[in-house]
């Protein structure tokens, strides 16, 4: 997928992934995609929550070799 | 007197057709008003240990992420968290069973190990608290779990208001030079109507 930005947000724990994601995205355009690699296991769901409750809306998400994977699109 | 009765027959009909479009109608404003809505938090900080800085400072910049209204009032020994120098923040295994007593390095079986200390130990060894917060410390590293500094300073940035209560200020002999910048210094009567208008509202 293509992306805009890219956040390593690997090694960091709750809510480091969050506020860094949050940051990196008021540096985008609306419509802009950002990638996020993050090895938190609990930032599968608070970056869904996350989507839900900014309206930045959330591509994808996946895991792969113990790392995971974002794309979300800033509102 | 023929009116009479239309005029009742008409208010039956505008009565029952209020009845029936009321309930949508007031279901879609109340709907449209809380997603307009900016949701809020209120917290009380009032612990001063390394442990308990953790819980504001990361719901609190969590929360200014969601795009949340913030506010902290920190009172008693919270206040130690606004110092400007908050590495001496320290952590207290005594009296304390839940907290896990683990080693943050050596092999995997040694980091395994739950070392159960007994209070009389514990508060009999001179620098024990020292030790256990150095442990704590080197944990919270290994983790990648961030530092109070940073947290407080991510919390700033994104606009989380901090209120210092200037009654423990007097109190504990402090001056406003020992703490950062960027505070309000009042009182229970500044944030009561704060907490009064916040969606969430936690003691800590």
């Amino acid at each position: 997928m293509n992306f805009d930005k890219e956040l390593d947000a690997r090694g960091l724990n709750c809510p480091l992934p969050i506020l860094r994601a949050k940051k990196s995205l008021a540096e985008l355009q609306s419509g802009q995609v950002l990638r996020i690699i993050a090895t938190d296991p609990g930032s599968v769901k608070d970056f869904a929550a996350f989507a839900k409750q900014t309206g930045n809306e959330l591509l994808a998400s996946a895991e792969k070799d113990k790392e995971f994977e974002f794309f979300m699109k800033r509102k | 007197m023929g009116a009479i009765p239309e005029i009742a027959n008409i208010d039956e009909l505008v009565n029952r057709r209020l009845e029936e479009l009321l309930p949508q109608k007031i279901e879609e404003a109340l709907r449209q008003r809380e997603e307009s809505k900016t949701p809020s938090m209120a917290i009380i900080a009032t612990r001063g240990t390394l442990d308990w800085a953790y819980p504001p400072f990361i719901l609190g910049s969590t929360a200014a992420a969601l795009g949340w209204d913030v506010s902290i009032f920190f009172t008693f020994y919270g206040l130690n968290l606004l110092k400007k120098d908050v590495s001496d923040l320290k952590v207290s295994p005594l009296g304390n069973p839940g907290m896990p007593m683990k080693m943050p390095f050596g092999p995997d079986w040694f980091k395994g190990i739950n070392w159960n200390i007994p209070n009389i130990i514990q508060a009999g060894v001179p620098g024990f608290e020292n030790v256990a917060t150095m442990l704590m410390q080197q944990t919270i590293k290994n983790n990648g779990v961030a530092t109070i500094e940073e947290l407080r300073g991510l919390a700033l940035e994104a606009d989380v208001k901090f209120i210092a209560c200037q009654m423990t200020v007097d109190l504990f002999g402090f001056s406003h030079d020992d703490f950062i910048g960027g505070l309000d210094f009042a009182g229970a009567a500044t944030f009561l109507p704060v907490a009064q208008k916040a969606d969430v509202s936690l003691f800590m």
